[in-house]
């Protein structure tokens, strides 16, 4: 089983945590666990680095945390997006798309 | 503005702190365990689960501290290290630290004790409970002219008390003075006459005792009085058992019945004594408005609605009373209630003044901000290299421009708290100068809201002028400054655009003052020019002496007593001439005023009988105060003795009745209907008794003695002011010589009022004079520090082309070209700096047009006369420094680079 590793592109893993708590609020593990699903384990994120990450956001005001108990009744700590966090999140998507598609662009120009 | 959010975003964490670093624990614990429950189930040993979760997690005590980087106050941290810096680095420039110091101090000091007085004086409410609802009572009518509105008359008061529907509370008060003679010395003390409703209605109550009830206006009832707490203290040493002791007045014992608190300041009377105002009603007339009306508003009643209210009582007071003696009562039909906010009365005109000053001393300290910008802007260049190696080290530029910022506002607190120091000191000056000027004085104090001002002010001109050189220098561009070697030449002209901006602005605003102070100047010159109606001032003394009955009974008696007086004044050596009079010229308060029939005009055909002023005089005292006689003759002591119906006009008012100071002469007028006609024998030149800002107001003078006045049998004048015209006026010595005069007549009379007339001269032009001074000192430190920012700029744009200048003598350039190079630089920002601050000075100087006299806003004197020589300093301050360029030896300039 060899999977291709990616590392994070600087600047992204914000957008990626802001996108994994599109739907629901989570805890910073389910964040991490969430991420990797989706990249389908492309992306692993060295799991510390999520938490400064979570504080810079919440200090930001672009996501707020609260304490919650889980189902197995332990007490986690669970974040969701403010409305603040959801235009960033939209502003950051677009502005990844316009970005990404135009490298993809340049990269799909053959050589003369 | 970002990080100005950031950072109290992050201030806010800091109330959170404990609950965080708590909770980030937990948190990664409980991550590590999820991780160790999955890696479990995938089959994995618990150890080697555990040891797997901690590997993917990485390096925990690491990115627990990068996490508590993200909310951890580090911007405090750096703050205080950023402040640390700030402050070694100014110690390590002391000339520069104290230069900027001492600007800022000038500026925010001016500034903070100007802002106390309009504090004080315009802003803080009265110190009473819920003093918004407190009006003062005056009137108008018809007749009045253009005069100021009167008080109340206490007919009107009784009405007012029954019919209106507007006050919770209603009072009269006057001012007066009486003798106290129970103590060692008699003295003459300052009395607040009140009725009970005044203090009720400003909500005060007596420290010790009782207030008045209805009984103690009763006529008839025992007589009491109220102690004001400074004389409780200065007469009896505070006796606690004061209530019930009598004492004196005016030969008449009175029963203590309380004292005032201490601190209870009454408007800006000073009394010492508290007597109850005591109303007959059965001896009342309409008129007599010698009283001020004083009430508190019921809850949701305005000032506007009040007065209405009071204007429908009118009619009926006018049916309800007897008409003064010898006046037609519907002449009282007139009579208008006019309230007002008891402040707005109170504070007066000097509003409009005040504010102008405000503004003025704000200039002031933007011009100061300016030059402390320029300074810290030189500096900065100074430091280009330093900065531009610590940004090249890493430094951000958000912590390159905290730490600029934080030197600046270091020298802002500095030059608050000094500015603190400067405004306390200030403010024993401008009460000093203003006493007579501005009301409110004594309520003046650095409390609370001037300290939080002062600091807003620091904190403010921090940002002001610690702004522009982060906006200048804390750009990218440092890095550039690297590579162009330090010598920093090649970008200077955009360098210097700031500074040049900076003296533009300062030239300007300086202008604005000076052609301020210019008009303020040519207000004070055209009213100095202004004849008052009397001459030389400074030489006459005045001092005020009154007979009580119980002293001098028989009113002809008195007149005799004041004569004897008289006569040994006049054999003081040094006095060339003394009379006296009722009332004192210019004294503001002293005077009254009844209507005045004419003889060959009956009441009725030509309106209403005009109101008007009217003096007591003895003979010679036109003659002592030096206002001249255009026509007739003075009073004569055989018109007084004789008692002969004769009076004396004044030349505006025979003009405006009879069209000539001769036709005068003659004519026949009386101040009521069952009085004599009294002959007009002289006509005397106008005083300007309103002060000379205002037209002189027409006057009648009557003799001191007199039969038949205004329903009196004999009418004399008690209290008189002695006017005594010597060289030696307002010396000691001659107070002395009067002392013994006055005592070898009547032993036990107290001199009060002493004063000269120049004193009471210069006290109308008190607010004009006041205004003046703290413009024109604005202006004066305006103009330094405009002064000062030119000379600057020109002397470092020097400094920075010694290397050009010695190429260019080393061509062979001309002295004298070199120095018109800097001159004509420095002249060109002036020139610029004069351009905006006409357009500035046109436009700002409307606002003080109702604090001039005989000149206009625009005055084209001043217009042309103040940038001429603003321009003229602004060369010699170019000049200076570009001499210095002449004397660089182009050797040493290429040698030293």
């Amino acid at each position: 089983m060899t999977k291709e590793r990616g590392d994070l592109l600087q600047g992204t893993l914000d957008m990626l945590v802001l996108k994994a708590l599109q739907l629901e609020a989570m805890h910073g593990w389910g964040i991490t666990e969430r991420i990797e699903q989706w990249s389908e384990h492309v992306l692993q994120l060295g799991q510390g680095t999520l938490y400064p990450a979570l504080y810079r956001l919440e200090r930001q005001e672009l996501i707020r945390s609260e304490w919650r108990t889980t189902e197995n009744s332990r007490r986690a700590r669970y974040y969701s997006l403010t409305r603040q966090g959801r235009r960033q999140l939209e502003t950051e998507l677009a502005q990844w798309q316009r970005t990404s598609r135009a490298v993809n662009q340049v990269l799909a120009v053959t050589a003369p | 503005m970002r990080w100005i959010r950031e950072s109290w975003l992050r201030l806010r964490s800091l109330t959170r702190i404990d609950g965080i670093e708590h909770g980030l624990d937990e948190e990664i614990l409980f991550h590590i365990e999820q991780q160790t429950d999955k890696n479990l189930r995938a089959g994995l040993p618990p150890d080697e689960a555990r040891r797997q979760a901690y590997v993917k997690f990485g390096g925990v005590e690491q990115f627990k501290e990068s996490a508590r980087d993200e909310f951890r106050p580090v911007l405090i941290q750096d703050s205080l290290l950023d402040l640390r810096y700030a402050l070694r680095s100014l110690r390590r420039a002391p000339v520069f630290t104290l230069v900027a110091a001492l600007t800022l101090a000038l500026g925010i000091g001016a500034t903070t004790a100007v802002f106390t007085v309009v504090h004080g004086v315009l802003i803080k409410p009265l110190p009473f409970r819920d003093s918004d609802a407190l009006v003062s009572l005056k009137h108008t009518s018809k007749d009045v002219g253009g005069g100021p509105p009167v008080g109340i008359c206490l007919s009107l008061f009784l009405t007012y008390a029954r019919e209106n529907r507007s006050f919770e509370q209603l009072g009269v008060w006057s001012r007066g003075s009486e003798h106290v003679t129970d103590g060692v010395l008699p003295e003459e003390v300052s009395t607040l006459n009140v009725s009970a409703g005044t203090l009720r209605a400003l909500g005060t109550q007596p420290a010790v005792g009782r207030w008045f009830s209805q009984d103690d206006q009763a006529p008839g009832s025992p007589e009491t009085v109220i102690l004001m707490d400074g004389y409780w203290a200065r007469r009896f040493g505070r006796d606690p058992a004061i209530l019930g002791r009598e004492v004196a007045v005016d030969s008449r014992p009175r029963v203590v019945i309380g004292v005032m608190p201490a601190g209870f300041q009454f408007l800006d009377e000073a009394p010492d004594l508290v007597l109850p105002v005591r109303t007959d009603p059965k001896t009342l007339t309409l008129g007599g408005f010698n009283y001020e009306g004083l009430a508190r508003l019921a809850p949701g009643v305005t000032a506007e609605h009040a007065g209405a209210d009071l204007g429908r009582a009118i009619p009926l007071w006018v049916e309800a009373w007897p008409s003064f003696p010898g006046i037609d009562r519907n002449e009282f039909r007139q009579v208008t209630p006019l309230v007002r906010p008891l402040k707005q009365e109170l504070v007066g005109n000097v509003g409009r003044m005040l504010w102008v000053l405000m503004g003025t001393i704000g200039i002031v300290l933007v011009i100061a901000c300016a030059n402390v910008a320029n300074l810290v802007l030189l500096r900065a260049q100074d430091r280009h290299q330093e900065l531009a190696i610590r940004a090249a080290l890493g430094a951000g530029r958000g912590r390159l421009a905290r730490q600029m910022l934080a030197e600046s506002l270091v020298l802002g607190l500095l030059g608050g708290g000094l500015g603190l120091l400067l405004a306390s000191a200030g403010l024993g000056v401008i009460s000093s100068l203003g006493p007579a000027g501005i009301p409110r004085l004594r309520e003046i104090t650095l409390d609370p809201t001037v300290l939080v001002f002062a600091l807003g002010l620091s904190l403010g001109s921090a940002l002001l002028f610690g702004s522009i050189p982060v906006a200048r220098f804390g750009g990218r561009r440092l890095a550039l400054s690297l590579q162009a070697g330090g010598r920093g030449s090649s970008d200077s002209r955009e360098r210097h655009r700031a500074r040049h901006v900076l003296v533009v602005v300062q030239v300007a605003l300086a202008l604005v003052l000076l052609v301020g102070s210019g008009l303020m100047v040519r207000t004070f010159l055209a009213l100095r020019a202004v004849p008052p109606g009397f001459t030389d001032p400074d030489h006459v003394q005045l001092v005020r002496v009154t007979l009580s009955e119980a002293q001098v009974g028989d009113a002809e008696r008195v007149l005799r007593v004041q004569r004897d007086m008289l006569d040994r004044l006049a054999t003081i050596p040094g006095v060339t001439d003394v009379s006296f009079t009722g009332n004192v010229p210019m004294a503001a308060g002293e005077r009254s005023r009844s209507t005045i029939y004419r003889e060959d005009a009956p009441a009725g055909s030509d309106g209403s009988p005009p109101m008007r002023w009217f003096r007591y005089v003895a003979p010679g005292f036109f003659r002592t105060i030096g206002t001249p006689l255009v026509a007739g003759r003075d009073f004569t002591w055989v018109d007084l003795e004789g008692y002969r119906p004769v009076a004396v006009v004044s030349e505006n008012l025979a003009r405006e009745l009879w069209r000539d100071p001769r036709a005068a002469l003659g004519k026949r007028i009386r101040e009521g209907d069952g009085s004599p006609w009294r002959e007009v024998v002289g006509v005397v030149g106008d005083v300007h008794d309103d002060g000379v800002h205002r037209e002189a107001p027409s006057i009648v003078y009557w003799p001191a003695l007199m039969e038949t006045f205004q329903g009196q049998e004999v009418n004399v004048r008690r209290a008189v002011t002695f006017a005594i015209r010597s060289g030696g006026a307002g010396s000691e010595t001659l107070l002395a010589q009067v002392r013994d005069a006055i005592a070898g007549v009547e032993p036990d009379v107290p001199l009060t009022r002493v004063r000269t007339l120049g004193e009471v001269y210069g006290r109308s032009l008190a607010t004009t004079s006041f205004a003046l001074v703290m413009l024109a000192t604005a202006a004066g430190m305006a103009l330094l520090l405009g002064v000062i920012g030119i000379y600057g700029v020109i002397a470092q744009a020097v400094a920075q082309r010694r290397r050009e200048i010695g190429i260019r003598t080393a061509l062979g350039a001309s002295r004298r070209e070199l120095q018109v190079m800097f001159v004509r630089r420095g002249l060109t920002l002036s020139l610029a700096g004069v351009a905006c601050g006409l357009a500035a000075a046109v436009a700002l100087t409307r606002l003080m047009a109702s604090l001039l006299f005989g000149t206009s806003p625009l005055d084209p004197v001043i217009y042309v006369l103040v940038p001429l020589g603003l321009m003229s300093v602004a060369a010699l301050a170019s000049y200076v420094p570009a001499r210095r360029a002449t004397r660089i030896d182009p050797v040493q300039a290429l040698r030293g680079e």
